[in-house]
């Protein structure tokens, strides 16, 4: 069931200059929260920035009730969310939107782009808990954009490609020789820039893979009542905050 | 607890408060938000003859105090409503009042017939107002002529309480209001979305895929406001005021302009239970002021 609450920034954690962990505490128990799922944060309550900001849920945890975002400014809406401090309130709606399936059997390989690797933190847990392998690989135009990679390294090997080569291979996450060995991988999980999706698309469908992307369409509501975020689907359609942000590339109408 | 009951045609509201189409679903989208019965209506999504996928991504940009949308009147189509949707929401205990459209008279037509056969739609909302379709929708709003013979042909085949839903881009709103009036509408809605469109600069584009689309939202307000108030002095059938309203004082503000009934509609987006929180603002006020029944409300605009 989908929540309104008024929550608690217990704080703010900056990764570097553009880059920050907000951790909100909300009034109640959290609810069932899956790896996917995103929220709608109101940045505050004049009409500066008039709509809510959808977010990924990063992390939850049940014992004290925080749920954490990992936020790149990219405008006025998150530029404003940054200069929050603690003991502020910030109303949201969660959880929000599909989630990722899990296969019967891995290993798994799991491409971040960016800020591509929010999604990514619940996945590893779950996959963990059934014991899956996985394979992660994350992308950024130089090693600043490369983040939490201490926090993956808990959940399986991470490869890095930095278009600059200051970290890892140089080259886009596409290059990157771990698809030399795609076979080993029974399914792909991405979420990034859309050029990048599709190229991960690609690869995956010429290699008969199994792979969800997470999609970041712009939206005005997050709970399916605008209809502004559709993707075309080849059943039409579909809302990315409601029928995704999750989809199967083979339910897509992406030209792979 | 004042009087919150207002009457729109035959239709009895159970308070003043309604949700506007294409802001609200069907309801169901808002179900674990608020007790829909506490709604007076649900004006639900567009409906067309046919299935309509609607218009390409991007459909929305923000703007300042408020947002553009070019949704298209993506549907469905009539019949999937009655079928999959009308059965799960009619028992409701809020008027389902449904938004009916069509490329030409003829589809306004079909669609007004099958709506005419429900049981529990007591009223329809005939759009000649939607900015952002290539054919019908706004284009028989912005006409006295073409207003009029849509209005009349619907008028002919329902019987229950006919609300219009006029376009606020025309030179004169309060001469389309009186053209669906003496076509035989019960009451009319207004404003739908102003025409507008967004830039990015850097880019050298268009924000929205159809260059131009529907502004809504407090930036529209006091336009807003202001045809709601030269539209009640010229028609005698009731007056349903919308044009980004947030919260209880503007509604009141809208109803003290002549309107009988507002509806909310951007506001949903960004607080869901916002329609409520004005149902509970109204009574507030009413009460603050000591006055017995939202009615003697209506209009009521001290201009001395």
């Amino acid at each position: 069931m989908k929540k309104v609450s008024d929550c608690t920034v217990n704080q703010i954690i900056w990764l570097n200059e553009n880059n920050f962990l907000l951790e909100l505490i909300a009034p109640d128990s959290l609810p069932d929260i899956r790896p996917g799922n995103f929220a709608e944060l109101r940045i505050d309550d004049s009409r500066d920035v008039f709509l809510r900001r959808p977010f990924t849920i990063l992390e939850t945890d049940k014992t004290n009730n925080t749920i954490r975002f990992f936020i790149k400014i990219i405008g006025a809406g998150t530029r404003k969310l940054g200069t929050l401090s603690e003991g502020d309130q910030v109303n949201m709606i969660f959880p929000l939107g599909n989630s990722f399936s899990i296969p019967v059997k891995g290993p798994v390989l799991i491409v971040g782009g960016g800020s591509g690797i929010a999604p990514f933190i619940l996945l590893a847990k779950e996959l963990q808990n059934q014991g899956i392998p996985i394979t992660f690989l994350f992308g950024g135009r130089t090693h600043q954009e490369i983040l939490l990679i201490d926090q993956y390294k808990a959940f399986g090997e991470v490869f890095i490609t930095t278009e600059d080569g200051s970290a890892g291979e140089k080259g886009v996450v596409t290059q990157h020789s771990v698809f030399n060995k795609i076979a080993n991988y029974n399914m792909i999980y991405a979420c990034g820039p859309e050029p990048m999706m599709k190229a991960i698309g690609n690869i995956a469908h010429h290699h008969n893979k199994s792979c969800e992307v997470s999609l970041e369409n712009m939206m005005a509501c997050g709970f399916g009542a605008c209809l502004c975020c559709i993707v075309e689907t080849k059943s039409g359609n579909q809302r990315v905050c409601t029928e995704g942000p999750v989809f199967n590339i083979n339910d897509l109408t992406w030209q792979i | 607890m004042a009087d919150l009951s207002v009457k729109i045609g035959d239709l009895q509201l159970k308070n003043p408060v309604m949700t506007a189409s294409g802001t609200f679903g069907f309801g169901e989208e808002f179900a674990d938000f608020i007790d829909l019965n506490r709604l007076a209506g649900i004006v639900v999504k567009g409906l067309t003859p046919k299935l309509r996928e609607g218009n390409p991504y991007p459909r929305m940009a923000e703007t300042a105090s408020g947002m553009l949308n070019t949704v298209g009147l993506q549907n469905r189509g009539v019949d999937y409503f009655i079928n999959h949707i009308y059965p799960r929401i009619k028992d409701l205990d809020t008027h389902i009042i449904v938004n009916v459209n069509g490329s030409t008279v003829e589809e306004y037509i079909e669609v007004t017939k099958k709506i005419n056969k429900l049981a529990n739609v007591p009223a329809m909302e005939l759009n000649i107002s939607c900015p952002n379709v290539k054919e019908g929708g706004m284009a028989f709003g912005v006409s006295c002529p073409s207003a009029m013979a849509v209005t009349k042909a619907v008028r002919e085949v329902y019987d229950r309480t006919l609300i219009v839903k006029l376009s606020p881009n025309v030179t004169a709103i309060d001469d389309i209001a009186i053209a669906v009036e003496e076509a035989g509408a019960d009451a009319v809605s207004l404003v739908n979305t102003f025409l507008g469109m967004a830039i990015d600069a850097e880019k050298q584009k268009p924000i929205l895929s159809t260059i131009t689309g529907g502004l809504s939202g407090p930036a529209i307000k006091p336009i807003a406001l202001r045809m709601v108030w030269q539209v009640s002095q010229a028609v005698e059938i009731p007056v349903i005021g919308m044009g980004g309203i947030m919260d209880a004082t503007d509604a009141i503000e809208f109803i003290l302009a002549g309107a009988s009934a507002i509806q909310v509609g951007t506001a949903n987006f960004i607080d869901p239970q916002v329609s409520v929180k004005i149902i509970e603002g109204i009574d507030e006020y009413l009460e603050q002021h000591d006055i017995d029944s939202i009615a003697e409300l209506v209009g009521a605009l001290n201009i001395d």
